[in-house]
C-alpha cells in the first residue's frame, strides 16, 4: 500500500446525510472480481442521467470540484453494506481523503485498507467548510484544503485550520503504508499459542 | 473479576494479543464467505502466496448473484456466471467447504449459518456482509468486515480490531398481538436514528426480547447495522440451545457446550456503556416512508411532512426521500397503493417467516395490480415450507415460489424493481435504487407484506381476517 503523508488538493463538496454504500457504487457494479477500475462507477446514479450524460446537477460534475482529492460530506457517510467497493470507487476516481461529521464503522476501517484518511470533524467545522466552497465555486474557483497526517492538522488557503486524530495504529499504517496481514503474520507464534489454549489442533504447513 | 457483560466476555477469551502501538488480534472462530466479497480477498493470497490458515473454519456459499428461477438452467447474466464459477476455483484450490447451487444447505449466508449449527454462542463470527449481525441473536460476537479484512481473517483467522463500546437496549414488556421483531427493531432504529448505534455493540435485552423465538432474535440482530451498530447480540438461553441441538456442526458433547455456554450471559451488575430502554407495549407494525430504516412511522400513522423537522439536515433528506418516493407529507401509510411484494432475505426469510406471511394470505388471493413473490432464505428453508404446504398456499395466492437466495433484498441478480415501481418488502433497506434504479422500497414485516400483497395497498395488520 502507498503510504498516506500529506494531500493538498480541491474540494468536492457533497451536502447530504447519510451518503449510502449502494449510493457510492450501486449493486450492479459488485459483479467484477478484481480491485480495480471502480472509479467510472462511482455514484453512478446519481452522477449519470438515464441517458448515460453527465447530470449537470450533481456536485461532483461541477466544473469546480474537477480534479478533486478531498471529499467534503455530511453526517454517517459511508453507511449500510461492507462493500470495500466503495473506497475503491472513490480512491479509484481520485479522492484520498473523505471529511465528515461522522462515519459508519465499517466504511471507516475500510478507508484505511486502501490507503485514503477519513478524518471526522466537528459539525460546526463542517459546516464551515461547506460555506466556504460555496463561496470560492460562487466565485467561480475551486476551494483547496492542506491535509497533513503526520502532523494531524488540515488548513486552507484563508485562515482556516483544525486539528484532528486518528487512531494511533490506523495513522502508522498509513504514514508507513503498512502490510497489514504481513504485520499480522509476524505474531504467528501468539495465534497458535491461542488455538492450542483453545483446544484446536495445530495447523501444520508453513504459511 | 468485576462483573463483564456478554461482549467482555467474548471479547476478553479471543484477544490473541495486544501489541505495543498495534490494536489487538481477535481471534475468528468462524468465517462465512460468498461470491461478491471475497474474489479480491482469494486473489490477494494467491499473488502473496499465502494460504487459508484455517479451512475448516471457513465456510463458503453463493447468495447474492444467484438466479431464484429454475436451477437446472444456466445462469443468463455471464458476469454473476463468471463470480459465482471464481468462487467455486477459490474454494476448491484453498479447501473451503462450499454449500453450492443445487445443494440443499444452499442459501443466503445469514440463514445457512444458524440453521447447520455453524454459528454458535460465545463465538467470534465475521462475513465480508454487513448483515453478519443476524449470528449475534445466538449469543456470538458477529459483524460485517471489508474485503481486505476477509483476505486478513482467511491468511491469520484473526482480525486487527479496537474493542468496541457496549450499548444494552432493554425491551420491556411483551409485544402486542400483530407486532413482530421486525415492528420491533424498526421502531428501535426510527428512535436511535441511523447512526445511533456507531461505534457500539449492542445488546439487546429485556423480557419482550426473552420472550422472541430464534428466528425472531435473529431478524432483531440483523438490522442493528441499520442503526450504525457494527453488532448486535443476544444472550443464549434455553431457546438458543434447543434450536442448536442436533444441528449438523452443533457440538458433538452438546451437554458440555451447554454448560459453556449458560457461563455466557452478563453478570449482574455489568456496566454498558450506555443504556437505552423502550418498552414493548407501545409498539404498532411499522412501515417505512423514505430512503432510509429510521425514516419509519407506524401503519397508523401518515407520512410526515420533514418541514416540520426540527434538524436542518433531516428537513433537507427528508424532503429529498419523500420526492423519490412519490410520496406527500399527510398520505395515511394505509392509502398507499403497491405494485410489488417481496417476502424473503436475510431479514426474513425463515421458516417462521414464511409461516407467518402464509397464515395471512390462506383462503386470499393477490391483488390483481400486484406482482408478488416469495423466495426462501434457503434450500431447507424452502423444502421445510414445501412439507408444511406453505408453497401451495402462496401459489393458489398467485405468489411466485422461488429458489432460495438474496434476491430481490439488493437487486444484484434479474430480481429487480423498475423505475417507480413501488415495493413493500420485508428486506433490511430502503436505499435510493437498492432493488432497482428508481425502485420504491418500503420495508415492513412478512405479515404485513402478505396482507398488502392481497390488499393492494398497506393495511394494519392488527385488523386482518384470518381465514
Amino acid at each position: 500500500m502507498d503510504p498516506f503523508i500529506t494531500n493538498s488538493g480541491i474540494v468536492a463538496p457533497l451536502d447530504r446525510v447519510n451518503v449510502d454504500t449502494d449510493q457510492i457504487i450501486p449493486k450492479q457494479f459488485l459483479k467484477r472480481i478484481e480491485r480495480t477500475g471502480f472509479g467510472q462507477f462511482l455514484f453512478f446514479d446519481w452522477r449519470f442521467l438515464a441517458d448515460g450524460a453527465a447530470n449537470p446537477e450533481f456536485e461532483l460534475n461541477q466544473p469546480a470540484a474537477a480534479g478533486a482529492s478531498i471529499l467534503l460530506a455530511r453526517r454517517n457517510f459511508g453507511c449500510g453494506s461492507s462493500r470495500e467497493h466503495a473506497p475503491w470507487a472513490l480512491a479509484d476516481y481520485g479522492f484520498r481523503v473523505v471529511i465528515a461529521p461522522s462515519f459508519a464503522d465499517i466504511f471507516y476501517s475500510n478507508c484505511f485498507q486502501n490507503g485514503m484518511l477519513p478524518i471526522r470533524l466537528a459539525e460546526e467545522d463542517v459546516d464551515e467548510l461547506f460555506t466556504r466552497a460555496a463561496a470560492a465555486h460562487a466565485a467561480g474557483a475551486p476551494y483547496r484544503l492542506h491535509v497533513d497526517l503526520a502532523a494531524g492538522v488540515l488548513h486552507d488557503d484563508a485562515g482556516f485550520r483544525r486539528e484532528f486524530s486518528v487512531d494511533p495504529f490506523h495513522r502508522r499504517c498509513l504514514l508507513e503504508g503498512l502490510d497489514n496481514i504481513g504485520l499480522s503474520l509476524q505474531h504467528l507464534d501468539q495465534i497458535a499459542t491461542w488455538e492450542q489454549a483453545h483446544g484446536l489442533p495445530p495447523v501444520t504447513a508453513s504459511t | 473479576m468485576p462483573a463483564r457483560t456478554l461482549l467482555d466476555k467474548i471479547w476478553d477469551d479471543h484477544v490473541v494479543c495486544s501489541p505495543e502501538g498495534e490494536s489487538p488480534l481477535l481471534y475468528i472462530d468462524r468465517h462465512l464467505v460468498h461470491e461478491v466479497t471475497s474474489p479480491q480477498a482469494f486473489e490477494g493470497l494467491r499473488l502473496a502466496g499465502r494460504r487459508v490458515r484455517r479451512p475448516e473454519a471457513t465456510f463458503a456459499t453463493p447468495d447474492h448473484n444467484v438466479p431464484t428461477t429454475d436451477r437446472r438452467l444456466p445462469i443468463a447474466d455471464p458476469v454473476s456466471k463468471q463470480q459465482i464459477d471464481t468462487l467455486r476455483t477459490n474454494c476448491q484450490e484453498f479447501g473451503v467447504r462450499l454449500f453450492d447451487l443445487g445443494d440443499i444447505d444452499q442459501g443466503i449466508v445469514h440463514v445457512i449459518g444458524p440453521e447447520l449449527g455453524i454459528t454458535q454462542p460465545g463465538m467470534t463470527i465475521v462475513c465480508g456482509d454487513s448483515h453478519t449481525a443476524t449470528h449475534g441473536a445466538l449469543g456470538a460476537l458477529a459483524f460485517g468486515i471489508g474485503t481486505s479484512e476477509v483476505e486478513h481473517v482467511l491468511a491469520t483467522q484473526t482480525l486487527r480490531q479496537g474493542k468496541p463500546k457496549s450499548l444494552e437496549v432493554r425491551i420491556d414488556g411483551t409485544l402486542p398481538p400483530g407486532v413482530t421483531a421486525k415492528d420491533l427493531v424498526l421502531s428501535l432504529i426510527g428512535r436511535l436514528s441511523t447512526e445511533g448505534g456507531t461505534g457500539y455493540v449492542i445488546e439487546y435485552t429485556g423480557p419482550a426480547i426473552r420472550g422472541l423465538g430464534m428466528e425472531q432474535r435473529m431478524t432483531v440482530c440483523n438490522m442493528s447495522i441499520e442503526a450504525g451498530a457494527r453488532a448486535g447480540m443476544i444472550a443464549p438461553d434455553a431457546i438458543t440451545f434447543d434450536y442448536l441441538r442436533g444441528r449438523d456442526f452443533a457440538p458433538r458433547d452438546f451437554d458440555a457446550a451447554v454448560a459453556r455456554w449458560e457461563r455466557l450471559p452478563s453478570d449482574a451488575g455489568a456496566v454498558y456503556d450506555r443504556v437505552e430502554i423502550f418498552d414493548g407495549r407501545d409498539m404498532v407494525p411499522q412501515v417505512t416512508w423514505g430512503t432510509n430504516p429510521a425514516q419509519v412511522v407506524g401503519v397508523d400513522a401518515s407520512v410526515p411532512d420533514p418541514t416540520g423537522f426540527p434538524d436542518p439536515n433531516d428537513r433537507s433528506s427528508g424532503a429529498r426521500a419523500l420526492e423519490y418516493m412519490g410520496l406527500e407529507g399527510g398520505t395515511k401509510i394505509v392509502d398507499i397503493p403497491l405494485d410489488r411484494v417481496f417476502i424473503g432475505s436475510c431479514t426474513n426469510g425463515r421458516i417462521e417467516d414464511l409461516r407467518a406471511a402464509a397464515a395471512v394470505v390462506r383462503g386470499y388471493r393477490v391483488s390483481p395490480s400486484v406482482h408478488a413473490m416469495v423466495v426462501p432464505g434457503s434450500g431447507r428453508v424452502k423444502r421445510q415450507a414445501e412439507e408444511e404446504g406453505l408453497d401451495r398456499v402462496f401459489r393458489d395466492a398467485g405468489f411466485e415460489w422461488r429458489e432460495a437466495g438474496c434476491s430481490m433484498c439488493l437487486g444484484m441478480n434479474p430480481d429487480i424493481l423498475t423505475p417507480g415501481q413501488r415495493c413493500a418488502s420485508t428486506s433490511n433497506r430502503n436505499f435510493e435504487g437498492r432493488q432497482g434504479k428508481g425502485g420504491r422500497t418500503h420495508l415492513v414485516s412478512p405479515a404485513m407484506a402478505a396482507a398488502a400483497a392481497v390488499s393492494g395497498h398497506f393495511v394494519d395488520i392488527r385488523q386482518w381476517n384470518y381465514k
